[in-house]
């Protein structure tokens, strides 16, 4: 009796995901070798202005079908108010779960438990720490304008660096980032939390 | 002595005046916005008119380049903040003048939520268009909204939020005004960047506000309505 073949692994799998993910997802890949999968990102500094998100979301996947037999998205609803979901389930992709990547770093559970004890936290990744200066203190305008900061931070404790990796260099910039706005420091490793498992699942099929 | 460039507000006819302070509120130039409210003041003009003519028309303006793309957060935060050194000098003056208040609102971020900037903007506004103004400030919860409604007897419950997981808690301040039987005694007015129409539909609220402006106009039309409605009652 011939013996039963093990399924094939999709091997054309595409995610569409946030820039502020994108080299996190890449590294995921390649320490994986999933060479099977594929990464396109949209504008991380759409973080600003969801609204763009959901139709760039769905050209991005209606262009992407006839090339890909897999399509998960890495986004969290990023602000969206559900559009983003409504887009997901009208396409029929997947999503990664969780309201930001700060909850699916963290482990969504642990993060929602975390911001309910303590709504004061202003949470930064890898990503926002080594965009800090461009995106925060140039991008809200407090290198231009330092009498802007209280209103942009003033209700914040303290800033919490969930750190995907291990490096020094970006733990020092985040204590210096939590200084130049005056907020209490603190540090958590989270690794790649639930995306990885969720990116783990998706190179399987199923996410 | 001053820079040959600068402008001498004082020099100028009030309506060029006017223009001048809605260009620095534009601009973000709150001691010369404030200086100009002086002035007008000194003139003889109503507290009222200067609040109105200068400085909620200048924001007005903003608000309408900020919808379009023109304006980004920043400079309406700047804008935002010259108006209210003109408020600081003109709220008391308000209040002894007696002018007459179109209606009064009840205004807070949702529990869990501490983010404020849209909410001041929206309750500054609406004190601009006569509105008395009841700011409970961030993360409140059920109770501290019931109390409010209870002891200010407002006409607007306005609720605000930034986050995706904390807006769902406007609808249980809703529901806690259906179940006490009170929820049609307000308007209920919600905002905040991940909101929509859908969404306040669902949780039953009467209007979503998608900016500071659309709050105020929204809220003088509901008011307008009410008491037509007192009226034919």
């Amino acid at each position: 009796m011939p013996q039963a073949e093990t399924p094939p692994l999709a091997n054309r799998t595409l995610l569409i995901a946030c820039g502020a993910l994108a080299r996190e997802i890449v590294d995921v890949l390649r320490l994986n070798d999933w060479q099977h999968m594929s990464v396109t990102c949209l504008p991380a500094i759409w973080h600003n202005t969801p609204q763009k998100i959901p139709a760039a979301l769905r050209a991005k996947i209606r262009a992407a079908k006839a090339d890909f037999d897999r399509i998960f998205v890495v986004y969290g609803d990023c602000g969206t108010g559900g559009e983003l979901d409504r887009v997901i389930a009208e396409e029929g992709v997947e999503r990664i779960e969780g309201p930001h990547c700060y909850a699916f770093y963290r482990g969504v559970q642990h993060f929602e438990d975390e911001a309910d004890a303590d709504p004061t936290c202003f949470y930064v990744t890898d990503y926002l720490v080594r965009h800090f200066d461009r995106l925060i203190i140039q991008g809200l305008g407090i290198d231009r304008h330092p009498e802007l900061l209280p209103m942009y931070f003033g209700n914040y404790s303290k800033l919490v660096y969930l750190a995907q990796t291990e490096d020094p260099n970006l733990q020092a910039q985040a204590e210096a980032a939590a200084s130049k706005i005056g907020l209490a420091y603190r540090y958590r490793l989270t690794g790649y939390g639930d995306m990885g498992r969720f990116l783990a699942a998706a190179a399987e099929g199923a996410a | 002595m001053a820079d040959d460039d600068d402008l001498d507000l004082r020099s100028l006819p009030d309506d060029e005046l006017v223009q001048q302070m809605q260009d620095d509120l534009y601009d973000g130039l709150k001691e010369e916005v404030s200086e100009g409210v002086n002035i007008l003041l000194e003139r003889g003009w109503a507290p009222y008119r200067v609040l109105t003519e200068a400085l909620v028309e200048g924001m007005r303006i903003v608000g309408i380049d900020f919808r379009d793309g023109i304006l980004f957060v920043p400079e309406v935060l700047l804008a935002a903040n010259s108006m209210k050194g003109g408020m600081i000098i003109l709220r008391p003056l308000l209040a002894e003048t007696g002018a007459k208040q179109v209606g009064k609102m009840v205004i807070g971020t949702v529990k869990g939520d501490i983010h404020d900037i849209g909410k001041n903007l929206v309750s500054m506004m609406m004190e601009g268009a006569g509105f008395e103004v009841i700011d409970l400030g961030i993360n409140n919860p059920v109770e501290k909204y019931l109390e409010a409604l209870d002891e200010h007897k407002p006409d607007i419950l306005g609720m605000s939020a930034l986050l995706t997981t904390t807006m769902p808690y406007m609808k249980v301040v809703i529901d806690a005004l259906k179940e006490k039987g009170i929820r049609d005694d307000y308007v209920v007015l919600v905002g905040g960047a991940p909101l929509n129409e859908a969404f306040a539909d669902a949780i039953g609220a009467d209007a979503y506000c998608r900016d500071a402006a659309v709050a105020v106009e929204t809220a003088k039309d509901f008011v307008k309505r009410k008491h037509n409605q007192a009226g034919v009652a």
